[in-house]
């Protein structure tokens, strides 16, 4: 199916009519975020902070325990994958979060997913501190944050249809309660994610690659949430069908007014998709700044770093760079480096570096970097 | 001087309950002494199928090599014995896959994996086989090699494997070397160091390269030339700089529109191929990239473009209308 011929008869701005899918669609009663009442979360100020950030990272800490024994385990280290990051996330941007395997870029949204119970720091959703929510307030929670997954492959239940995968977290959540109507809104997702309705009836292992990662968006979208992660969202799909699902990334962000994170390795979609991005280096964050400031004007030696080392696909430009590959490899998050963790492997790393860790400063407005060394 | 390596009319497919995947459906083309050719295409391009086929990998049943010649330093590989091919793997030609982790043998140390490889193919001694395995660790930049070959697999990271794999494959100094996605499970700032360490090492022993990979940047820096692959066939094939400048196959038009680039100012929206890449047991009698092609006309719907001269010189396309599309091509350059 072409997603042109999808977005004309889906995403149009009136061709869904009121009822199916836009934010006012469903009722007062139903998605919008008061719908949840004051109580439902046991936090009165939810959704009364609107003009602040959405999502406001303080200090947070993931540290995971490196356990020995078998009957009696013995913590004998922790894995340090995130390590004292903040961070904001404003209403209606796509903030991306860049770096390394290793480097904390996917414990951090699993921690504000609350995936993970972080150890240390405060996670602010839209002014509530959500670092320490017991589950019954975690479930009302998910209804507003969804995950988009790296691999379709795995993150599709093999064994359970289309229209299943989407009904469920309608179920889960007690949206449509009416099956009938259900299974109406299960055709208008995928006819939004640019699906035939018909593929309702189909299992995962029954479509493509791209046609599961427009499934596992449909089933994120099922819930009306108000901001998406998206953990490394098109990083395994082929080149030509990246390039679409980008596209539907984009149209669904305009159409529902979505807030992103978007997790992933490749610079070049993330400076396409993202209007402010963070580039994260063994669980910190070293730069943070607007996506144009970030790819025109690095500041940290990291971020230069990873910049020059992705080729451009051109001949003549790559002829004309002159390139030295950054040495050595990430250090292990066990034992990470003292003072700057970069130090190690820093082109402009001075003696200080090596003992006291900088702070993130911001050096020009909006952009904040983690760099003793540049003014 | 003849090339080292020539390809004809390769055919491979595989028997699957739902019918016969022509995986390679006849792929020519050459690679001279020192050269360094780039295979990019989509996953089932056919484009490792086509490297494995070379060195007579594939796995039968139930797969099977079908047809075409492979004419490498002057004979037929096709033609050799099991003992022989045997002696040209790993020997003439070497290897480098995507994952080091599987293609390392987890139980055997780094050095083990190094010697047994040299004995195998330059007989000798222990000793000389621990030598050469002290000196490759060297050329391919690992450092404490004494200690680096008494160790496993699993105790070296990811690039460190790629580095080990890389002296594999140099070890009995072949003339060709062809890495499958080499750097594909690797980060960016290590695939970089991967890729400038291939590069130096094949420039400095004169050693021939096929790399296989789908990321067309790596291309554009490192290729002298280009097969662009799709279904099976090769459809467009020529220098890099006229693959990405001057480019005549609608594929590889669409290709190089359709990624994001961090030369250029940001795009309001990307231009993507629409639809999926053709299910291999369905194809028909036309180009197989109809269905996806904004330039198809009646005539690609009756039988398979052939892969013919376009543009400079060394130039090839598999396109009725390539010659008409070098004004698109502009724009999209």
């Amino acid at each position: 199916m072409s997603i042109a011929a999808g977005r004309q008869n889906s995403l149009g701005p009136n061709s869904l009519g009121p009822n199916s899918l836009g934010p006012n669609s469903l009722g007062p009663n139903s998605l919008g975020p008061n719908s949840l009442g004051p109580n439902s979360l046991g936090l009165n100020s939810l959704g009364q902070n609107s003009a602040g950030p959405l999502v406001e990272v303080r200090g947070l800490r993931m540290h995971f325990p490196i356990t020995e024994g078998i009957v009696t385990r013995r913590k004998i280290g922790e894995v340090k994958a995130v390590d004292g990051v903040d961070l904001t996330i404003r209403r209606g941007e796509t903030l991306g979060l860049v770096g390394e395997s290793g480097c904390g870029k996917t414990t951090m949204g699993r921690c504000i997913l609350r995936l993970e119970k972080p150890t240390e720091g405060a996670i602010l959703y839209d002014g509530v501190d959500i670092a320490n929510l017991d589950r019954r307030s975690l479930v009302a929670l998910r209804r507003r944050i969804q995950v988009i997954f790296q691999d379709p492959y795995s993150s599709l239940n093999p064994r359970q249809k289309v229209g299943s995968i989407l009904a469920e977290p309608m179920k889960v959540h007690g949206i449509e309660p009416d099956p009938a109507r259900r299974a109406q809104r299960v055709g208008e997702l995928l006819t939004v994610c640019g699906l035939n309705p018909g593929f309702a009836d189909r299992y995962p292992h029954e479509m493509s690659g791209g046609q599961r990662q427009r499934v596992g968006i449909a089933r994120a979208l099922a819930v009306d949430p108000e901001f998406i992660v998206c953990d490394e969202a098109v990083s395994a799909l082929d080149v030509s069908i990246q390039a679409q699902i980008i596209n539907l990334l984009e149209d669904l962000r305009e159409k529902f007014n979505l807030t992103y994170l978007f997790i992933a390795h490749d610079l070049s979609v993330v400076r396409h998709l993202c209007q402010r991005v963070a580039v994260m280096y063994l669980g910190h964050v070293v730069e943070l700044a607007d996506c144009d400031e970030v790819f025109d004007n690095p500041l940290h030696p990291y971020t230069k770093a990873l910049l020059a080392a992705v080729p451009v696909p051109d001949p003549t430009v790559e002829a004309d760079r002159s390139f030295q590959p950054l040495p050595g490899e990430v250090p292990s998050p066990i034992n990470p480096p003292s003072g700057c963790v970069f130090h190690p492997r820093c082109p402009i790393a001075v003696d200080e570096c090596r003992r006291t860790p900088p702070e993130l400063r911001e050096l020009r407005p909006d952009h904040w970097v983690a760099c003793s060394q540049v003014n | 001087m003849p090339p080292l390596l020539e390809v004809r009319n390769l055919r491979t497919e595989f028997r699957t309950g739902v019918g016969v995947v022509r995986a390679v459906d006849g792929i020519s083309y050459s690679v001279d002494p020192g050269e360094t050719v780039a295979v990019v295409g989509e996953s089932g391009s056919g484009k490792s199928v086509g490297a494995l086929s070379i060195l007579r990998l594939i796995p039968s049943p139930p797969g099977r090599i079908v047809g075409g010649e492979v004419i490498f330093a002057g004979r037929d590989l096709m033609t050799l014995s099991d003992a022989e091919m045997r002696k040209v793997r790993g020997g003439e030609i070497g290897m480098v896959f995507q994952e080091p982790m599987t293609s390392l043998n987890p139980v055997l140390t780094i050095g083990r994996q190094i010697t047994e490889m040299v004995e195998q193919h330059r007989g000798g001694n222990r000793e000389a086989a621990q030598k050469r395995a002290l000196e490759l660790l060297g050329l391919v930049g690992i450092a404490d090699a004494g200690r680096r070959l008494k160790q496993y697999p699993h105790q070296l990271s990811g690039g460190m494997r790629q580095r080990v794999m890389i002296a594999i494959a140099l070890a009995c100094n072949p003339k060709l070397i062809i890495a499958d996605e080499p750097t594909t499970a690797l980060d960016v700032t290590i695939q970089a160091q991967i890729l400038e360490l291939m590069q130096n090492l094949t420039q400095r022993l004169g050693v021939a390269l096929i790399v296989i990979t789908h990321n067309l940047g790596i291309v554009a820096r490192y290729a002298h030339r280009v097969n662009v692959m799709y279904a099976g066939r090769i459809v467009e094939s020529g220098s890099a700089a006229a693959i990405y400048h001057a480019p005549r196959h609608p594929y590889t038009i669409a290709l190089l529109k359709s990624v994001p680039r961090l030369d250029r100012p940001r795009q309001a929206r990307l231009d993507p191929i629409e639809g999926s890449p053709p299910d291999l047991t369905r194809l028909d009698h036309g180009c197989a990239f109809r269905p996806r092609c904004r330039f198809a006309v009646a005539a690609c719907a009756l039988s398979v473009p052939s892969l013919d001269p376009a543009g400079e010189p060394g130039h090839f396309a598999a396109c009725f209308r390539s010659e008409e599309l070098l004004v698109d091509a502009g724009e999209a350059a």
